[in-house]
């Protein structure tokens, strides 16, 4: 796994390379608007973010009752359910399912809980296929590297970058660079692998309590396909994607699929509350649901990080960033990028190894402005901020204090004591403006970019006085 | 994994969390009521703008139709499921000649027809629960008649849908059919061909499911 210690290397690296640079733009630019056409009345897109927000908080507000209530209509329906606190206890329960069924090939629809889990590596350590079926995350896979963006997972990609990707892997196939012929090169391909895979896996996008429902979101077919034709179904998805009722989950459709890409709705909705029942003729004989907690019961005890976990994974934060539309998705090194990405890994992972990425932020607020949930991601990524630098371990917030560097912290706490001792801070910038030409013109990784800031001749208390305010 | 089910549960029970009040969500005046011919109307628009085709027909016409659209689509053959709602109509109306798909039914289970179903079948009709006319959605509730895959594996979907049927938005479906009280094996929304735009951001229609859906609305 990456660290972030090289998130500046992959940054600057991201930043040198004017294609990642076009491709990214090119794409943030086309969802922003897709978003803005496909939201375009303000009051309707306010009462829904409202209304979404409203339900997520009463989910989490119940959430050991909604989980239990889940799990008990699921074993009803016949879903088995199983609970697993780490990464590696959910991905050694996938690994058993397989065993059990003498399993080697599994076809997996769009997971990000999945990715989180490492969960392609850990399977192809125990010799069993792991394929992805979503366009974008094959490509990925293609290509050896990890999604960039969490619902265009090759976004940083271009179609002659893919065409050529698909040339080295598939010599036989008639060179194409128009997207549906990749498209539909890739259907052919992937169509045995859906025949013939032992188990299908899956993410959920919501879990409905009250009926026991697996929710999925798709355009493509292939999440129906994962969940459908292969004997066994595994859906992996985080304890927190539980809501209360069905009736929750019309207008949190409507708005994430808005929000994501700006259609009016998927092509796909696909509900699924049991295994095949005797007499229907297809459908997996088996259908499990595994939820790994891998740290959301501790961002769960925080009454402000818990927001973090109201996300419903539109990607629509990432979209608006403009950090992430410039460094794009891998910089980050994190399973999640961007704005929420860099709320939920650091507390995920800790904020020794990921604590720079709550200042991957300009703090501009447009995450926050389009949340479809209305998390408050600048005050979250301030918070982390503040976590990584604490001066004690009170805090409940993996890595903390890991950020703190002593030279920071001496001028920080100096600029404060200074700017309380008025005689003094009188002296000191009255010292700082004669001495201006003493400034240095190079003032560390500020100046690699930029011109050094001059420091004006007066002082604004000298400026102010001579404006005839004789209190200043 | 009882241990890992009990830990977790203990931890989220160690503190309630506070949230401070939520705004309530400001009344929508969505003007609810539409008449039958504004459904038809949107329904129609939203479902042709993601390339499916929609032809209106009627309960006396919809399986010549059916036909018609075969022949020019030269299909060789089409899925029905003989037992289910348009086994009767299509019986009774299909022609038998060299120009009409052969129909074709699948019995038992999967496990036998997967192989057909996933080379040999051109196209397959369902009939459909209900539709969304805000979004152009087509419902289904696939049943033992008209199992889940008839909808997703063969390369052309025909849908047959009863205008009468259609509601205005998901959640009039979801409340107006009590959906709580007892959810199907699988529900399904079907908004068009399967697509993808994972390539530069650019619509490629016909990825995984059907490249075409063709819903025939009739009234």
């Amino acid at each position: 796994m990456q660290t972030a210690s090289d998130f500046r290397q992959r940054s600057e690296e991201a930043l040198g390379n004017p294609q990642i640079r076009r491709n990214f733009r090119f794409a943030m630019d086309g969802l922003m608007a897709k978003r803005r056409a496909g939201l375009s009345d303000p009051r309707e897109r306010e009462q829904l973010r409202t209304q979404c927000a409203g339900i997520r908080v009463n989910a989490l507000s119940k959430l050991p009752e909604l989980l239990e209530q889940l799990e008990g209509n699921c074993t009803r329906n016949g879903i088995q359910v199983h609970w697993a606190e780490s990464v590696d206890e959910a991905n050694n329960i996938v690994l058993e399912i397989m065993r059990q069924h003498d399993a080697t090939r599994m076809i997996k629809g769009k997971s990000m809980v999945s990715e989180e889990m490492e969960l392609n590596h850990f399977l192809e350590d125990h010799d069993i296929e792991c394929l992805e079926s979503d366009l974008g995350e094959y490509i990925v896979q293609l290509a050896g590297e990890t999604p960039s963006h969490i619902i265009a997972p090759a976004i940083h990609k271009n179609r002659h970058e893919i065409a050529e990707l698909f040339r080295q892997k598939f010599p036989d196939i008639p060179f194409e660079e128009d997207p549906e012929k990749l498209a539909r090169s890739a259907r052919e391909i992937l169509r045995e692998k859906f025949y013939k895979a032992d188990v299908g896996l899956s993410g959920v996008n919501f879990a409905v309590a009250e009926t026991g429902t697996l929710c999925l979101v798709e355009n493509e077919g292939n999440g129906r396909m994962c969940t459908t034709v292969p004997p066994v179904h595994i859906a992996v998805t985080g304890i927190e994607k539980v809501v209360e009722q069905l009736s929750d989950i019309p207008p949190l459709l409507n708005l994430l699929v808005r929000s994501a890409t700006g259609q009016h709705i998927s092509t796909y909705f696909n509900m699924i509350s049991s295994p095949r029942k005797p007499g229907e003729k297809d459908g997996p004989q088996e259908v499990h649901l595994v939820l790994p907690d891998n740290e959301r019961s501790r961002i769960y005890e925080d009454d402000e990080l818990i927001n973090t976990l109201r996300c419903i994974r539109c990607g629509a934060c990432m979209n608006h960033c403009p950090v992430y539309g410039r460094i794009g998705g891998h910089a980050y090194g994190s399973t999640i990028p961007g704005p929420i990405g860099s709320v939920v890994e650091p507390q995920k992972i800790g904020l020794d190894t990921l604590g720079e990425l709550p200042t991957a932020s300009t703090l501009c607020g447009a995450c926050g402005e389009v949340c479809p949930v209305r998390i408050p991601l600048p005050d979250l990524l301030n918070r982390l901020r503040y976590e990584g630098v604490r001066n004690n371990n009170d805090g409940k917030v993996k890595g903390q204090s890991e950020q703190r560097k002593g030279t920071e912290a001496w001028i920080w706490k100096s600029w404060s004591w200074l700017h309380v001792q008025p005689m003094l801070y009188r002296l000191a910038m009255r010292t700082a403006t004669r001495l201006r030409s003493l400034m240095p013109r190079k003032l560390g990784p500020w100046t690699d970019v930029r011109r050094p800031p001059r420091i004006a001749a007066r002082t604004l208390h000298e400026l102010a006085r001579e404006k005839g305010f004789d209190n200043a | 994994m009882h241990n890992a089910r009990d830990n977790i549960l203990n931890r989220l029970r160690r503190q309630r969390p506070e949230f401070p009040p939520q705004d309530e969500p400001a009344s929508m005046d969505e003007g609810n009521e539409t008449t039958l011919q504004q459904r038809i109307e949107a329904f129609t628009e939203k479902l042709r703008s993601v390339r499916a085709e929609v032809h209106l027909t009627t309960e006396q016409d919809w399986c010549h139709k059916l036909q018609e659209l075969c022949r020019k689509k030269e299909l060789d053959n089409l899925l029905y499921g003989n037992q289910g709602p348009l086994a009767e109509a299509m019986e009774k109306h299909w022609n038998s000649d060299d120009s009409t798909p052969r129909l074709v039914t699948l019995n038992e289970t999967i496990e036998s027809w997967k192989e057909p179903l996933f080379n040999d079948i051109a196209a397959a009709v369902t009939s459909v629960r209900t539709g969304i006319a805000q979004v152009g959605t087509l419902v289904l509730w696939p049943t033992l008649e008209e199992p889940r895959t008839y909808s997703l594996v063969p390369p052309v979907h025909f849908a047959v849908l009863h205008a009468d049927k259609l509601y205005n938005t998901f959640a009039e479906v979801v409340e107006e059919e009590a959906w709580q009280e007892g959810m199907p094996t699988n529900a399904l929304l079907i908004s068009g061909p399967s697509k993808s735009a994972d390539i530069e951001q650019t619509l490629s229609y016909g990825v995984h499911g059907p490249t075409e859906l063709v819903a025939l609305l009739v009234s």
